[in-house]
């Protein structure tokens, strides 16, 4: 079943989250911090290209979001992305009230929306056919929530957030593919560079 | 050393503060009343509720890779939901968390529901070899929480203070 054919009609093109990853990569001139959740989102996110200022969830579903937020805390100079399903985001709808709380104008959230929980075998999510990801942030509190039109739409909202004065959350709506490569399964070592990459520590 | 008169909580917070310890996002529990409150008071510390538990160590998690130290607050039944969290990026990532556990389900309970959530809380620790210290003294609490926030610091492994009834007078059957 594709579960992306009983969606309301939008006005918002079904991209791809590779696509979309490499090129917020190619942008990132700053050394600053991207957070992968769980699955897919990272396994994209190492295929565009490790830096040291990546780091990737091998667990912890739903969780991408409060790491960053942790991140955006810590050094409120860095700018600091999280890339999310919305499977995972699903999972932790309290994190985007919290995040509206304390609105860190550091901190850029992008959702990547296709409908289904890929990796296990793309069963639609509950919230598939129904709900707005991007209406729900609005309606937490994250004033700076929008929809993608297309690649191009997604590289002015990536632009517009450097500067935004609050946080931003950027929804895309993307096709069914699998992610492009895999994450070395390495914790110790994802989470050592990540400091290096952070600044706060130096190798041995 | 802790003073003559001082309470529990005022001595985790001075105990966090000469830690260096800022970030303090919790789920509240009544027997934390006094300390989250006084932490909201102290410009030296940044702390708010999160909805969940596992959000909250996400979000330290985060701070201290990215160079500030944090904890978190909570509650025996909150401290459950966190089982699939320290398995997947707590322990295996080698991070200090530190999570203070206002014990409840033990000496007078009335909700048999808290008694048995209780009795999962180190069982769970125990299967990860998490280090974990229940503190039943006020004489001790300093000793204990210094003490293990600079191991976990130093080790890079996560601890759990779990404060019990003993020390804090827990939550007792009021209607």
């Amino acid at each position: 079943m594709n579960a992306q054919a009983h969606l309301p009609a939008r006005n918002t093109k079904v991209m791809n989250r590779f696509d979309l990853t490499s090129r917020l990569i190619a942008r990132l001139k700053n050394d600053e911090a991207v957070i992968g959740g769980i699955g897919n989102t990272n396994f994209d996110l190492w295929a565009a290209g490790h830096r040291p200022q990546n780091f990737y969830m091998l667990g912890s579903m739903g969780l991408a979001l409060p790491i960053a937020l942790g991140v955006a805390l810590a050094q409120p100079k860095r700018r600091v992305f999280a890339l999310e399903g919305d499977g995972s985001l699903l999972m932790q709808l309290g994190a985007l009230s919290t995040i509206a709380t304390l609105s860190p104008n550091n901190l850029t959230m992008i959702v990547m929306d296709n409908g289904i929980y890929q990796i296990t075998g793309a069963q639609p999510t509950p919230a598939a056919s129904t709900a707005d990801l991007v209406g729900i942030a609005l309606a937490s509190g994250i004033a700076n929530s929008a929809w993608a039109a297309d690649e191009e739409d997604f590289e002015r909202l990536v632009e517009q957030s450097l500067s935004a004065a609050a946080p931003t959350l950027i929804g895309v709506r993307i096709d069914e593919k699998p992610g492009t490569g895999t994450t070395r399964r390495d914790p110790v070592q994802i989470r050592e560079r990540f400091m290096h990459g952070l600044g706060v520590r130096e190798p041995l | 050393m802790a003073e003559a008169g001082q309470s529990w909580h005022g001595i985790v917070l001075e105990t966090l503060k000469r830690n260096e310890i800022r970030l303090v996002p919790y789920v509240p529990d009544r027997v934390l009343t006094a300390l989250i409150k006084n932490l909201h008071a102290d410009p030296f510390f940044t702390t708010f509720a999160t909805a969940r538990e596992e959000e909250a160590v996400g979000i330290v998690s985060g701070a201290w890779m990215a160079g500030m130290k944090g904890c978190v607050l909570m509650q025996t039944s909150g401290f459950a939901t966190l089982a699939n969290v320290l398995a997947s990026l707590a322990v295996p990532y080698q991070i200090p968390l530190i999570m203070f556990v206002s014990e409840r389900g033990t000496l007078g309970e009335f909700n048999y529901g808290q008694a048995l959530v209780c009795r999962t809380m180190r069982p769970v620790l125990d299967s990860l070899s998490m280090e974990h210290h229940t503190i039943t003294r006020l004489d001790e609490l300093e000793f204990i929480a210094d003490r293990s926030i600079k191991q976990a610091v130093t080790t890079q492994a996560p601890v759990a203070l779990i404060l019990s009834p003993l020390l804090t007078g827990g939550k007792v059957f009021d209607k």
